[in-house]
């Protein structure tokens, strides 16, 4: 079932896991059995040495500086590391750092693996390391992204041979986190590079436990396995990533056995990939929460009057009753269901489940539209208004859909609601400006505290919150929870603050969590892969499943 | 001709500025890219540096003159998502969409143009009407439907064909191409195909009428009358006359395969410049975007020019020297 580098023998389209099967009188032919037992055993051995993957979006470097893309990143770090990994459930775990300790609550102190190496056969040493943690500041032309990452630290120490020691100016308690996406660089090598030097392999060099055979701009990523791996030989020897944005495009090369995988399962292919018996889906619930803004700076806001199309003399978002009303005229499972045709659960938190400062005790809002009326009415909208949800249309799955019926059952409650979609390209650039009352967003974070600084903390600049706080909701008591949680350095404790203000924003409405996307992979039946929280398709993840 | 050609090309240069202008402003009004490319965990300073470092916090008059001025020394700008001079992504994927459009128009010719005149020549015949009933299905189905549907049936039921991706190449003088081993050619049949239906519905209809409307013309009527073979007649009679409607048209239609590639090469996963477009479109990668439509102009400023020069070559009586663009 495998192709092999040169000629390719595409096989008959036969769904699944490698096993060819053959007439019951092939046994006449002797030496036919034979031949097809070789096969067969041939093709095994094949299917052990290379996976062919489906990525749904294009990879547009291979600089792991150069711009922090979801689509660049699942492909930078088969071949680059960072300080710490990210298990599939969003949570921090080990990796060139073997272990920390915070002596006190500037400082953490990182236990550096022995004996990594990169690709070219060098030592890993701390030099690379302060390296990679500067270049992202340095690097030229770049919409980067990743100093955010790197800024909270201060000074960087190394102590022997395989300590160093990070200091920040005041306690931040996602440090690693953060560090997780910043990718270990050779500096040897980086210090002269260029941009097209990462993509042709000059520069590729990194820790991890591929290396970078070609990449072929727009088609696929070529890897082979760093045999050198400190953290395990994958099982593959081979790995191509084929870039195919293309949904129906995608599915079919993954039933026509040209691929063994594929991420991003279109929704209108699913029913028939579950019921494919040489296939296996894999899923989980993604950490991307979809919300509701509700802009609160303005009187009114952009899209909202009343019903007779005259100006409200209030923001009606700006009472937290009329806020209620609205999440709880929404039915949720009934969007998880219908909708989002079951990859969607319902939200009540920020952050999915598995994430920290996720409030297991934080349900989302129940629906029920007579106590929704009620709310409104005792907020001064007996009668309701007439409001304007914007939304994306190439971002999320469903995204437009999904605020269509928003809107309905909005409009059910009195509040006549008018969806305006468009793509992204436009659609961040006017949300930014606060050109929109209402508008939809999907977030994935590490972190409850993390989610809160960008979505609803009051705006300020200077410390960086509110970045996408498009509503300007601005709540003292929460900012206080927020900053108290990013500021704590001790894991269990930062848990237990995450949650509070993650249940804090839920009881305000800070905004309308509406669902958390459950995100699909779907491979060969001999296959099996440990579905990420974060989205990452990863290679070295991928196993031969257990019979 | 050389006072010919070189005015064509001075008007180019004007098309370039225009269009260059036109394309700038435009992907300007669309919306900001930092807001598309930036880390959205990124905070304000991290959004400023890189407004900065893409040189968009300038107003858009510098911008556009930065440009211009780099320009002139070769330099058309760096992708903002890619770190990689814009022209060098071009060029790089340039040879994947050229093949492909060449062997979708080689298909369209070598089929069309026998097709046509045979529809033309008989076109009381079952074979006629079924030719022309194909024509009508090549126009009508949507290329996106045709190429799902490609897909389904050479790959997904039969498996005789890969569904996607440029097969293995080879280099030749520099240029990466795919169609000199078996298996770049099985790459390349479905996208090609699917490229060349629309093509050779258009040349088989214009091959028809053009035959249909010269063999009622005098002079195959007075060559006939003079004995001339019939194959004569078809070949250098009928074929050379309706010759000069159908370059025209294919040489457009080279232009528009070359640019327009993007639905077969987004269904294929084939790696040219039509799906550059549309990936820098959707993070408005300005400087690629630029790039591709400058690209794209000169290309059609050369094919035309081809176009005229050929004409001199298939009918004498046409001068260039006349000729306006």
């Amino acid at each position: 079932m495998k192709r092999r580098a040169s000629p390719p023998p595409y096989p008959a389209p036969i769904k699944g896991e490698g096993t060819v099967s053959f007439p019951l009188d092939a046994g006449r032919w002797g030496w036919g059995w034979g031949c097809a037992l070789l096969l067969a055993f041939a093709t095994q051995l094949a299917a052990a040495a290379e996976l062919r993957i489906g990525l749904s979006a294009d990879v547009t470097t291979l600089d792991p500086h150069f711009v922090a893309a979801a689509p660049n990143l699942t492909v930078q770090q088969h071949i680059f590391e960072g300080l710490v990994r990210i298990d599939e459930r969003g949570r921090v775990t080990p990796g060139i750092a073997a272990s920390w300790t915070t002596p006190d609550p500037l400082t953490w102190e990182l236990k550096i693996r022995p004996g990594v190496k990169f690709h070219d056969g060098s030592d890993l040493t701390l030099d690379d390391i302060v390296y990679s943690l500067e270049r992202p500041l340095a690097i030229k032309g770049s919409p980067g992204g990743y100093a955010t990452y790197v800024r909270p630290i201060v000074a960087k120490q190394i102590v022997d041979k395989h300590t160093l020691r990070l200091k920040t100016a005041t306690p931040y308690g996602p440090l690693l986190q953060d560090l997780a996406h910043v990718l270990i660089v050779s500096k040897r090598v980086a210090a002269r590079a260029d941009g097209p030097d990462f993509d042709s392999g000059k520069a590729a060099i990194g820790t991890g436990p591929f290396k970078l055979v070609k990449f072929a701009r727009g088609d696929r990523v070529q890897l082979a396995r760093n045999d050198a791996y400190w953290g395990g030989k994958p099982e593959w020897e081979a790995v191509s990533l084929r870039i195919l944005p293309n949904d129906p495009t995608r599915t079919a090369a993954l039933l026509s056995g040209d691929l063994d995988a594929i991420e991003n399962v279109p929704t209108a292919d699913l029913a028939r990939l579950k019921k494919s018996a040489g296939h296996r889906l894999a899923q989980t619930v993604s950490w991307r929460t979809i919300l509701l803004h509700l802009d609160q700076s303005r009187t009114p806001p952009p899209g909202v009057t009343d019903k007779s199309g005259k100006p409200l003399a209030a923001n009606p978002f700006k009472d937290v009753r009329v806020r209620q009303a609205l999440s709880r005229a929404i039915n949720r499972q009934a969007i998880a269901e219908r909708v989002m045709e079951g990859l969607a659960l319902p939200a009540g938190n920020v952050v999915s489940p598995s994430v920290i400062g996720h409030d297991p005790a934080v349900k989302p809002d129940p629906y029920d539209p007579e106590a929704a009326k009620k709310l409104l009415a005792a907020a001064g909208y007996a009668n309701g208004f007439t409001m304007t949800l914007v939304t994306p249309n190439n971002r999320y799955i469903n995204d437009e859909q999904v605020a269509q019926t928003v809107a309905q059952m909005f409009s059910r409650i009195g509040v006549t609601t008018k969806v305006d979609a468009m793509p992204l390209a436009v659609y961040f650039g006017k949300a930014r400006n606060q050109e929109f009352g209402a508008a939809l967003l999907g977030w994935g974070s590490l972190a409850a505290d993390l989610a809160l600084r960008s979505l609803a903390l009051t705006v300020n600049p200077d410390k960086g919150y509110g970045t996408w706080n498009w509503a300007r909701y601005s709540n003292p008591a929460l900012d206080k929870l927020v900053e108290q949680s990013l500021a704590t350095v001790d894991a269990a404790k930062r848990e237990a603050a995450a949650r509070a203000a993650s249940a804090h924003a839920a009881r305000e409405v800070a905004f309308i969590p509406l669902h958390y996307q459950i995100v699909t992979w779907a491979m060969k039946h001999s296959l099996d892969y440990a579905a990420r929280t974060d989205e990452f398709t990863f290679a070295h993840h991928f196993r031969t499943a257990a019979k | 001709m050389v006072a010919y050609i070189s005015r064509r090309l001075a008007q180019s240069v004007v098309v370039v500025f225009v269009m260059s202008a036109l394309v700038f402003a435009g992907v300007y009004a669309i919306g900001n890219p930092i807001d598309i490319l930036i880390n959205p965990q990124a905070d304000q300073a991290e959004i400023e540096r890189a407004t900065e470092a893409l040189g968009l916090d300038q107003p858009l008059p510098l911008q556009y003159w930065t440009f211009v001025s780099n320009a002139f020394t070769g330099e058309l700008g760096r992708s903002f998502s890619s770190n990689v001079p814009a022209i060098d992504l071009i060029l790089q994927r340039m040879p994947a969409t050229v093949e492909l459009a060449f062997s979708a128009m080689v298909m369209a010719i070598v089929l069309g143009l026998p097709l046509g005149l045979w529809a033309g020549l008989r076109p009381e015949t079952k074979v006629a009407k079924t030719i022309m009933a194909g024509s009508i299905l090549g126009f009508s189905l949507p290329t996106f439907w045709v190429g799902l549907m490609l897909i389904m049936i050479f790959s997904v039921w039969l498996g005789w064909l890969p569904p996607t991706g440029r097969g293995e190449t080879v280099n030749v003088l520099g240029v990466e191409v795919s169609f000199l081993t078996a298996d770049g050619l099985r790459h390349l049949f479905m996208p090609a195909l699917n490229l060349a239906l629309f093509k050779l519905a258009l040349l088989i209809r214009l091959t028809r009428a053009g035959t249909r409307e010269a063999m009622v013309q005098d002079y195959v009527r007075f060559a006939r009358a003079k004995g001339v073979p019939e194959r004569r007649i078809v070949r250098v009679h009928v074929l050379k006359n309706i010759m000069i409607p159908i370059v025209t048209v294919i040489g457009l239609e080279f232009g528009s395969v070359i640019a327009f590639a993007i639905v077969t090469e987004t269904i294929f996963a084939w790696p040219g410049m039509g799906k550059l477009l549309i990936d820098s479109i959707n993070v408005l990668d300005r400087p690629v975007i630029v790039a591709y439509l400058l690209v794209i102009v000169v290309m059609f400023v050369f094919i035309n020019l081809a176009v005229d020069l050929l004409y001199t070559a298939l009918d004498p009586r046409v001068r260039l020297t006349g000729a306006r663009a």
